[in-house]
């Protein structure tokens, strides 16, 4: 399904990032390769979710450029970039009478005809995802009945669906217990490495990340710091984080 | 599509056909089986039997199917669109802009002078400028406050305000023109002659064609904006498609048949309860099919007393508003749609 090997997939240069005139993250100059699981943490209301959003083409930068396997993110419709970038965003959407299979399915919209009729190869795709998020028994259940973490697992699994190289998580352990966190994460890992993905995902969990995730993206004072969990711990920088966090 | 949906749905049309047929032999003078066959197949115009079905029977059992289907088809489009199981076109005031555009056009008409239009041309466009401006107003809204409940009190509120505007004109128009608007108000699948039909089919099968093309976008926005933008759909410009085609449809049924209370909010709530998702690929088809049948059983009771017809306004109504209470009280499981 993807390349194994690490090639640069996500460049940002000079990137700010906020909302309407306010920037949130200023002078941001990154290259993020396949292949690795990227956590990206900071304190609320640092802009967290907004970079998210902005990588996912669903907020525009205020300055810079975005460019994804070479191609600028701003030139791109929605629907290349839906082949591009896989959301998953915090809180359950009201899905109604859809069940599971349907919502995982519907990952499978950039790729179909003008019907979204899903072929077999398609279907065999949302099994994958349904497999490897493990929600296939939940399959014909609506998300409305299911607990907090099983319904962001669902929502996971439909990302997956969508079988782009990159994906972005905001908060997805947000409503999950430390096993189920372990868990997810060593399955994010895994598909990262096996599939040659970059996944980022925030995160208010430190420790697990630190332990689970390859690189660090840390949000401090509109400015983001770059490196690996073993940078991070020797940098002071987590130190800064927090002392700047208390202080406030 | 499962089998059990594709049963429920050759079921419909099937009921469809019987009470469609049922239409044509039903009315003030009761025409025979073989009559009607007889003047549907030899083509001939001539007969009393014949002129009856084909100028009256016939373009309003077509009234009824097209009104049912677009209204619940337009329904069904507001509650996907705004995330509300709640809407409709008579509850977002869309059938009150229809009727203030008509009122204006009518009952106006003496005092602006102007001759240039066609009555019934001014009706219909009367009936979908009003229409499309409370759905204008409504999109602004929604754009603003961004929440169903709010988005419910604005349609009312626009409701409320047409309606007051009416009863000024009503007072100020003269005599003969309240007489037709009141009539109009009322609601009818018969007034629609067969010259017409074209006028009222066209925009109705355009719009209800529209509709399921939309049918994938349609299923990312019940995810959410954002997750339908994630998922390659362009959302301003699908919800400025669905804006037009609702008030397409809307406009267009309310200007013939007059502004008919529950068959949009209530048909795809039915619908819903039958096959059990939300997926637009099983619930539209299932929504305009359910929509004609509902409306032609609909334009039959009203039929059923004899000479004097009940209003169909009151008919859709008395069955249409214990069917959405039913549906709310059987749980919020049906009455979400988003």
């Amino acid at each position: 399904m993807g390349a194994n090997g690490m090639r640069p997939l996500l460049q940002l240069r000079s990137l700010a990032v906020g909302h309407g005139k306010e920037a949130l993250i200023t002078d941001i100059d990154l290259e993020l390769s396949t292949g690795q699981c990227v956590a990206l943490i900071g304190v609320n209301g640092g802009g967290k979710s907004t970079l998210l959003n902005t990588l996912a083409g669903l907020l525009l930068p205020l300055r810079g450029r975005i460019s994804l396997d070479g191609k600028d993110l701003a030139g791109s419709s929605a629907a290349e970039r839906a082949r591009q970038v896989a959301v998953v965003f915090t809180g359950r959407p009201q899905t109604g009478l859809l069940d599971v299979r349907t919502i995982v399915g519907l990952g499978r919209q950039p790729w179909t005809g003008h019907f979204g009729t899903l072929s077999a190869a398609d279907v065999e795709v949302v099994e994958w995802a349904m497999q490897t998020m493990d929600v296939q028994h939940l399959a014909t259940r609506s998300l409305d009945r299911l607990s907090d973490g099983e319904a962001q697992r669902v929502m996971i699994a439909r990302a997956l669906a969508q079988n782009t190289p990159l994906l972005l998580l905001d908060e997805p352990m947000a409503f999950l217990d430390l096993v189920n966190r372990v868990r997810l994460l060593h399955t994010l890992q895994k598909l990262a490495r096996d599939r040659g993905e970059l996944i980022i995902l925030s995160t208010h969990d430190l420790h697990t990340s630190l332990d689970l995730c390859d690189h660090i993206l840390l949000i401090h004072q509109g400015r983001l710091w770059s490196g690996t969990s073993a940078e991070v711990r020797t940098s002071g920088m987590l130190e800064a984080l927090f002392a700047g966090a208390h202080t406030r | 599509m499962t089998g059990r949906n594709i049963a429920l749905l050759l079921v419909l049309l099937l009921l469809s056909v019987v009470l469609f047929f049922l239409h044509l032999l039903v009315g003030s003078v009761s025409l025979n089986m073989d009559s009607v066959i007889d003047a549907l197949f030899s083509r001939s115009m001539g007969g009393n039997a014949a002129r009856i079905l084909h100028e009256v029977r016939l373009p309003a059992a077509w009234t009824a199917v097209l009104a049912g289907s677009g209204l619940a088809a337009c329904g069904l489009l507001m509650q996907t669109l705004f995330r509300n199981p709640l809407a409709g076109p008579s509850v977002l005031g869309l059938s009150s802009g229809a009727s203030l555009g008509v009122a204006m056009l009518i009952l106006a008409r003496p005092l602006w002078a102007m001759d240039l239009i066609p009555v019934h041309a001014a009706v219909v466009l009367g009936a979908f400028f009003g229409a499309m401006a409370v759905l204008f107003l409504i999109m602004l809204a929604d754009g603003r406050m961004g929440d169903g409940v709010g988005l419910l009190i604005i349609g009312l509120m626009v409701g409320y305000l047409c309606g007051a505007l009416i009863d000024v004109l009503q007072v100020v128009a003269p005599e003969g023109a309240l007489r037709g608007f009141v009539l109009w108000g009322m609601g009818s699948f018969n007034n629609v002659v067969r010259t017409q039909l074209p006028w009222l089919a066209l925009p109705v099968l355009l719009g209800l064609v529209v509709a399921l093309l939309l049918m994938k976008p349609l299923n990312a926005l019940l995810l959410g904006n954002e997750y339908a933008s994630s998922l390659g759909v362009a959302v301003p410009g699908l919800r400025r498609t669905i804006m037009w085609t609702t008030g397409l449809l809307a406009g267009t049924i309310t200007a013939f048949c007059g502004p008919i209370a529950f068959l949009g909010l209530a048909t795809p709530h039915v619908a819903r309860a039958l096959c059990r998702t939300s997926d637009h690929r099983v619930l539209l088809p299932m929504t305009i099919a359910m929509g004609g049948m509902l409306a032609l059983l609909c334009g039959l009771i009203v039929k059923w007393p004899g000479p004097a017809a009940l209003p169909l306004n009151a008919v859709t109504s008395l069955l249409g508003a214990p069917v959405v209470a039913w549906v709310l009280w059987r749980g919020k499981k049906w009455a979400r749609t988003a």
